[in-house]
C-alpha cells in the first residue's frame, strides 16, 4: 500500500459510511457486556432485519466509550448531526432508539445522556479519540478516521531526528507513571550505538482499578500499533513487542487481529507504505505479576527470564532487550503519538500545562456518581474531575480523599482538591499521577485501612529479590493490621514510619520504593486517624473492628 | 580504560572508569557489608547492604552494581546508611527461622557475622516463625529453607560456574523459595552434578553437608576465585 | 560515717523465664568476680537465691529466657514495673531462640497427642489448674512484651561479656560493644 492508497481507502470508507441514515454504535467492552450489551445488540439486529433496514442502518460493536457505570451504552451517529449517547439501554429502549433515529419515532430522551453533561463536554479525547466510535476489529474504521496518516507523514516527510524533535516539542511525557519526557527518551535510543534496536509497548497495567491501557488496546488497537511503528522509524528499530497483561485476553486477541490486518495492507512488516522501513510487532503475554510492568522486569520477561527487576543504570535505552538499545513506553504514551505527528506538535502542546502538555486518561472509580474512563487536559483540578466529570459523591456524603497512582500513589485530602493535576502537582502532595488510577473516597473510608489494603497488594506483588521490599512490606503490613485491629503499641507508629523511609530509600526498583507511599501520604494528611486507632482504640470512620489486647498476641 | 577520580568519605580516590564502586571502596579499607555479592559471581544488588549515598543521586545506590564515575562523591557510613543496614539485617532475622543456637553454621555464618559487626543486638520486628520444609533427599547435601536469605548465590554459582542451572527460585515476595530443577527433590535432580559449589557459597546454614551437627559446618566461598583464576590460567590441578 | 552518706548499695536481680538456665550457669562462671559483684550490690531476687516474690526498687534485672507462658508474662510485667534497668540476658530473652522453635509447630495438637490423649502423664494446665501455667499462643522475645533497656546476646553469653555488661550498666554506661567480641544470634 502506498500513501495515496491510504487516502483513497479513507475516502471510500467515509463514503460508504455516509450512505447509512444512522449508525448505531453498541459498546461491547466488559462493563457494558456485563450490563447486558449482548441482549441490546441482539434486539437491534432482529429489529433491523425485521424492518428491512439493513441498507439504512449500520450496527457496530465498538470499544469503550467511558461512562462505564451507565452501561449498556449506545451511541447514534447520523450525518450532519451531533452524536446522541444513550445510557442504561435495555433491549426495549434499544428498539425505541432505533424507532426514533431510523423511523421518525418519538425521541427516546429519557435515556439520552444530556449533550451538556460535563462527563461528555469536559473531556478532551486524544488517545481515546476513537474509542467507542469505531469497530476495533476493522482496520478500515481506523483508517477512515485518519488512521496511519501519522505514520505515512513520518515516513515520507520527516527524517527520524525530526520525528524525535516533534515528540520532544509536543511536550509529551510518559504516561506509565514516571512522566519522563518521551521525546528525550526517543532521542536517547536513536543516538545509542547498536546495530539492532527494539521498541516495547508496556501494556501490563497492574494497578488495581486501572483500565486505561486495556481500553485503548481493546477499543483502538491500531492507534497503539501506529504509535509503535512511528517510534520504530524514529529510533531505528525493526522489531517491536507489545507486552499485554495476561488478564487481558480480549486486548491480545484484538491486537493480534490488528497486527495481521496491518501487515496485509503493508502498514506493518517489510517496506512499510512502500518505504525502506521494516517494522514487525509481536505480542508477549504477561503471567499476572505486577512487577512485570517495571521496565527491566518486563524486558526480562520478554526474554523468557524470571520477571525480576535489575538495577538501573544501565537504562533500557542503553542496554535493553538482549543487550540492545530499547525504547519502552506505555501504551497510552504511544496512543498520543499518531495525532502528534499528523496534527503537529504545536497542536498537542497547546493543551495542558507548561510542564505537562496534552491529556491524561483516568479511571474514575470509588464513591463518585459517574465512574468510568475520562480523558482530560493536564492541569484540570481534582475538584473538577471529582465534581464536574464525576458528578460528585453519591448520597450527598462528604468527600474525604482521592487516591491516585494506585499502590505506588497516595491519598489527597479535601483541602487540596483545587490542585491542578500534573506530575509535579500530585508529587508535592505525596501522591503521584501514576498510570491514571483515581479512586474517590467518602467519609466512610478509613485511611489506615486503605493504607493496609495497598500494603497487602505490595507485599503480595513484591518480586522478592531485594530484602527491604520483600521483608519490609510484610512487617509494615503486620503493623498496619495491628493498628486496624486495635492491637498496636505506642511505639508501632514510629516503627512503621522508620520502615517506610528505609523501604522507600533502599529498595531496588520502583515497586519497593513506592510501596510506602500510601502509608506516608495517609500519615501526612490523616495522622489523627492512626492515633485514634492506636491510643483510643477507635476507628473514626467506623470501618475497623477493634479488639484491643494486652501484648502477647503477635 | 580511562582513570577517574572520585571522593569516598571525603578522601580522593582513583579508579578505572566503570569499575564497580564496591571494589573501589573496599580497596580503600572501608568495610562495607554484603551478603548477596560474592567475588567470582555476577552482581545481583539484592541484599542492599552495600548501598551508599552518591551526591546528586536521590536514591541510594548499591555499590556492587554502581560504576565509578569521574567526580562522584560517595559516602558509605552516614547515620542513615548505618541505621538502614541494621534494619535490613533485622528484617532478615525476622523473616525465617534463624535460631542460631541449633544451626550447623552457628559461629561460621555470614549473616551472623555481618549482623554482629553492624551492631545488631536485638530485632525490632515480628519473628515470622516459618515452618518451611527441608530437602534432605540428596545423598551428600541438605537444604533448610528456614535458613535461606534468598541471596541467589547458589543459583548463580550453579548457572555461571558449574553450568548446570539446577537451582532457581519459585514464587515471589516473601513466598519465594529456592528450588532444584522444576521443584523436584534435590536427590532426584537430573541436572545436579553433586559438585557442592552451592553449598560452599551459601552464606548461612541453608545449604549444608549431611552429617554435620550444630556449629560444625564451615564453608570456604573463596574457593570460587581460586577455581576461576585456575580456569583462566588453564591450571587444572593444584 | 553516718548512714546517709554511704554510697547506696545497688540492688540487682536475675530472673529465669522460658530458657534452659544456661545463661545463669554462665553467670555463675563469673567465679571470683561474683564476690566483687556482691561486694558492690545485693542480689535481691534470683533463681539461685530462695526469694519468693520479685521485690520493689531494683536497679538492674538480668532476664534470662523468652516469654512463653502466663507466668513468664506476669513476671515480666512485674520486673518492668519494679526495675530501673531491665536487660535481656542471653539469646532466648533477646531473640526467642530455642524456646521459640515451637512457634511454627501445632502446639495444641502435640500436647493432646503426646500427653492428654497419649501415653505421657497429663500436664495439668488450663483453667483451674495451678500447677502449670497456660502457654501463650506464641513465644516472644522479652522486648516484644516489655520495654527493655539493654541486650546481652549469646547462647549463653560468655562470662567476660556478662561482666563487662553488668559493670557498665551498674555504672550507668551502655553495654560496651567491642567489635570482634560482638556476636548476634
Ligand atoms: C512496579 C512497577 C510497575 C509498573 N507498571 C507499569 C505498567 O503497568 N504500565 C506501564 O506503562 N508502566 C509501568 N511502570 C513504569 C515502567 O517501568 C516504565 O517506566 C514505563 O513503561 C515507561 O513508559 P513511559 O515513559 O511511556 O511512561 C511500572 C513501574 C514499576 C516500578
Ligand atoms: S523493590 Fe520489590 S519488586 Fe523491586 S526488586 Fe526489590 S523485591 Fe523486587
Amino acid at each position: 500500500m502506498r500513501v495515496a492508497d491510504l487516502k483513497t481507502m479513507a475516502e471510500q470508507e467515509s463514503a460508504a459510511l455516509a450512505v447509512f441514515r444512522a449508525r448505531l454504535l453498541v459498546c461491547y467492552s466488559a462493563p457494558c457486556l456485563a450490563a447486558g450489551a449482548d441482549a441490546v445488540r441482539e434486539a437491534l439486529e432482529k429489529e433491523v432485519a425485521g424492518r428491512g433496514l439493513a441498507a439504512d442502518v449500520q450496527l457496530v460493536s465498538t470499544g469503550c466509550l467511558g461512562p462505564c457505570s451507565r452501561g449498556p451504552m449506545v451511541t447514534v451517529s447520523q450525518p450532519g448531526q451531533a452524536d446522541a449517547v444513550y445510557e442504561k439501554v435495555t433491549p426495549e429502549t434499544a428498539v425505541a432508539i432505533l424507532d426514533h433515529h431510523a423511523s421518525q419515532g418519538p425521541p427516546a430522551d429519557g435515556f439520552r445522556m444530556s449533550p451538556e453533561n460535563p462527563f461528555l463536554t469536559r473531556q478532551m479525547r486524544v488517545a481515546l479519540a476513537n474509542c467507542g466510535l469505531i469497530d476495533p476489529e476493522r482496520i478500515e474504521d481506523y483508517i477512515a478516521r485518519g488512521g496511519y496518516g501519522g505514520l505515512a507523514h513520518a515516513l515520507h516527510e520527516l527524517d527520524p531526528s525530526e520525528v524525535c524533535f516533534e515528540i520532544k516539542h509536543s511536550g509529551l511525557r510518559g504516561r506509565g507513571g514516571g512522566g519522563y519526557p518521551t521525546g528525550l527518551k526517543w532521542n536517547l535510543v536513536r543516538k545509542a550505538p547498536g546495530a539492532k534496536k527494539y521498541v516495547v509497548a508496556n501494556g501490563d497495567e497492574g494497578d488495581p482499578g486501572a483500565y486505561m491501557d486495556r481500553t485503548l488496546m481493546e477499543s483502538d488497537p491500531h492507534r497503539v500499533l501506529e504509535g509503535m511503528a512511528i517510534a520504530g522509524y524514529a529510533v531505528g528499530a525493526e522489531q517491536g513487542f507489545i507486552y499485554v497483561r495476561g488478564e487481558y485476553p480480549v486486548a491480545a486477541q484484538r491486537l493480534d487481529k490488528a497486527i495481521k490486518a496491518a501487515e496485509r495492507l503493508g502498514l506493518l512488516g517489510s517496506r512499510v507504505l512502500e518505504s525502506n522501513f521494516n517494522f514487525r510487532i509481536d505480542i508477549r503475554i504477561g503471567a499476572g505479576a505486577f512487577v512485570c510492568g517495571e521496565e527491566t522486569a518486563l524486558m526480562a520477561s520478554i526474554m523468557g527470564l524470571r520477571g525480576q527487576p535489575v538495577p538501573r543504570p544501565p537504562y533500557p535505552a542503553q542496554k535493553g532487550l538482549w543487550g540492545c538499545p530499547t525504547l519502552i513506553n506505555n501504551v497510552e504514551t504511544f496512543g498520543n503519538v499518531p495525532d502528534i505527528v499528523s496534527k503537529g506538535s504545536d497542536w498537542y502542546a497547546a493543551s495542558g500545562t507548561p510542564k505537562c502538555r496534552g491529556t491524561k486518561v483516568f479511571a474514575l472509580c470509588g464513591q463518585v456518581e459517574n465512574t468510568g474512563l475520562v480523558e482530560v487536559p493536564m492541569g484540570m483540578t481534582l475538584r473538577e474531575i471529582v465534581y464536574d466529570l464525576g458528578g460528585g459523591i453519591p448520597g450527598g456524603r462528604a468527600f474525604k480523599a482521592v487516591q491516585t497512582g494506585g499502590p505506588s500513589g497516595g491519598c489527597i485530602p479535601a483541602s487540596h482538591l483545587d490542585t491542578p493535576v500534573d506530575y509535579e502537582g500530585l508529587q508535592q502532595l505525596g501522591s503521584i499521577m501514576g498510570s491514571g488510577g483515581f479512586i474517590v473516597m467518602d467519609d466512610r473510608s478509613c485511611m489506615v485501612d486503605v493504607a493496609r489494603f495497598f500494603m497487602e497488594f505490595c507485599l503480595d506483588e513484591s518480586c522478592g529479590k531485594c530484602v527491604p521490599c520483600r521483608a519490609g512490606t510484610v512487617q509494615m503490613h503486620r503493623i498496619l493490621t495491628r493498628i486496624t485491629q486495635g492491637k498496636a503499641g505506642p511505639d508501632d507508629l514510629e516503627k512503621l514510619e522508620a520502615l517506610c523511609e528505609m523501604v522507600r530509600d533502599s529498595s531496588l526498583c520502583g515497586l519497593g520504593q513506592a510501596a510506602p507511599n500510601p502509608v506516608l501520604s495517609t500519615l501526612r494528611w490523616f495522622r489523627d486517624e492512626y492515633e485514634a486507632h492506636i491510643h483510643e482504640k477507635r476507628c473514626p470512620a467506623g470501618v475497623c473492628r477493634l479488639t484491643p489486647s494486652e501484648g502477647g498476641e503477635r | 580504560m580511562p582513570v577517574v577520580t572520585l571522593t569516598i568519605n571525603d578522601e580522593l580516590v582513583s579508579a578505572l572508569d566503570g569499575e564497580l564502586l564496591l571494589k573501589v571502596i573496599r580497596e580503600q579499607g572501608v568495610k562495607l557489608p554484603t551478603l548477596c555479592h560474592l567475588d567470582g559471581l555476577s552482581e545481583r544488588g539484592g541484599c542492599r547492604l552495600c548501598m551508599v549515598e552518591v551526591e546528586g543521586i536521590h536514591r541510594l545506590q548499591s555499590a556492587c552494581t554502581t560504576a565509578a564515575r569521574e567526580g562522584m562523591v560517595v559516602r558509605t557510613h552516614t547515620d542513615r546508611l548505618v541505621s538502614y543496614r541494621k534494619m535490613i539485617l533485622e528484617l532478615l532475622f525476622a523473616e525465617r527461622n534463624h535460631v542460631c543456637a541449633v544451626c550447623v553454621m552457628n559461629r561460621h555464618c555470614e549473616l551472623q557475622d555481618v549482623a554482629a559487626k553492624a551492631g545488631v543486638d536485638h530485632v525490632r520486628y515480628d519473628y515470622l516463625a516459618t515452618g518451611l520444609p527441608m530437602d534432605t533427599s540428596h545423598e551428600r547435601f541438605g537444604l533448610d529453607q528456614n535458613r535461606c536469605i534468598l541471596c541467589g548465590r547458589c543459583q548463580r554459582v550453579c548457572d555461571e560456574v558449574e553450568g548446570a542451572h539446577t537451582w532457581d527460585v519459585m514464587g515471589r515476595g516473601a513466598g519465594s523459595r529456592v528450588i532444584t530443577d522444576l521443584n523436584h527433590p534435590w536427590g532426584e535432580s537430573r541436572s545436579c552434578t553433586s559438585c557442592g559449589k552451592c553449598v560452599q557459597v551459601c552464606p548461612t546454614g541453608a545449604l549444608f553437608n549431611k552429617g554435620v551437627t550444630v556449629s560444625e559446618m564451615e564453608k570456604e566461598p573463596e574457593f570460587l576465585t581460586r577455581i576461576l583464576e585456575g580456569r583462566e590460567k588453564k591450571q587444572w590441578s593444584r | 560515717m553516718p548512714e546517709a552518706e554511704a554510697p547506696a548499695r545497688k540492688r540487682i536481680a536475675t530472673a529465669w523465664l522460658g530458657g534452659c538456665s544456661g545463661c545463669h550457669m554462665s553467670f555463675l562462671d563469673l567465679d571470683l568476680r561474683l564476690i566483687d559483684l556482691l561486694a558492690a550490690a545485693d542480689l535481691v531476687f534470683s533463681p539461685i537465691a530462695d526469694i519468693k516474690a520479685f521485690p520493689e526498687g531494683v536497679d538492674l534485672t538480668l532476664v534470662e529466657g523468652a516469654v512463653a507462658n502466663e507466668e513468664n508474662l506476669e513476671l515480666a510485667h512485674r520486673i518492668r514495673a519494679n526495675s530501673r534497668i531491665v536487660a535481656s540476658f542471653g539469646d532466648c530473652a533477646v531473640t526467642g531462640n530455642v524456646t521459640s522453635l515451637r512457634n511454627h509447630l501445632p502446639v495444641e495438637e502435640l500436647l493432646t497427642g503426646l500427653y492428654k490423649a497419649g501415653s505421657g502423664s497429663v500436664p495439668r494446665s488450663g483453667e483451674g489448674a495451678e500447677i502449670l501455667p497456660e502457654l501463650l499462643p506464641r513465644v516472644l522475645p522479652l522486648h516484644q512484651v516489655i520495654a527493655v533497656d539493654a541486650f546481652i546476646p549469646g547462647c549463653p553469653p560468655d562470662p567476660d561479656r556478662i561482666w563487662a555488661a553488668v559493670t557498665a550498666l551498674l555504672d550507668g554506661r551502655p553495654v560496651p560493644s567491642v567489635e570482634g567480641e560482638r556476636t548476634f544470634g
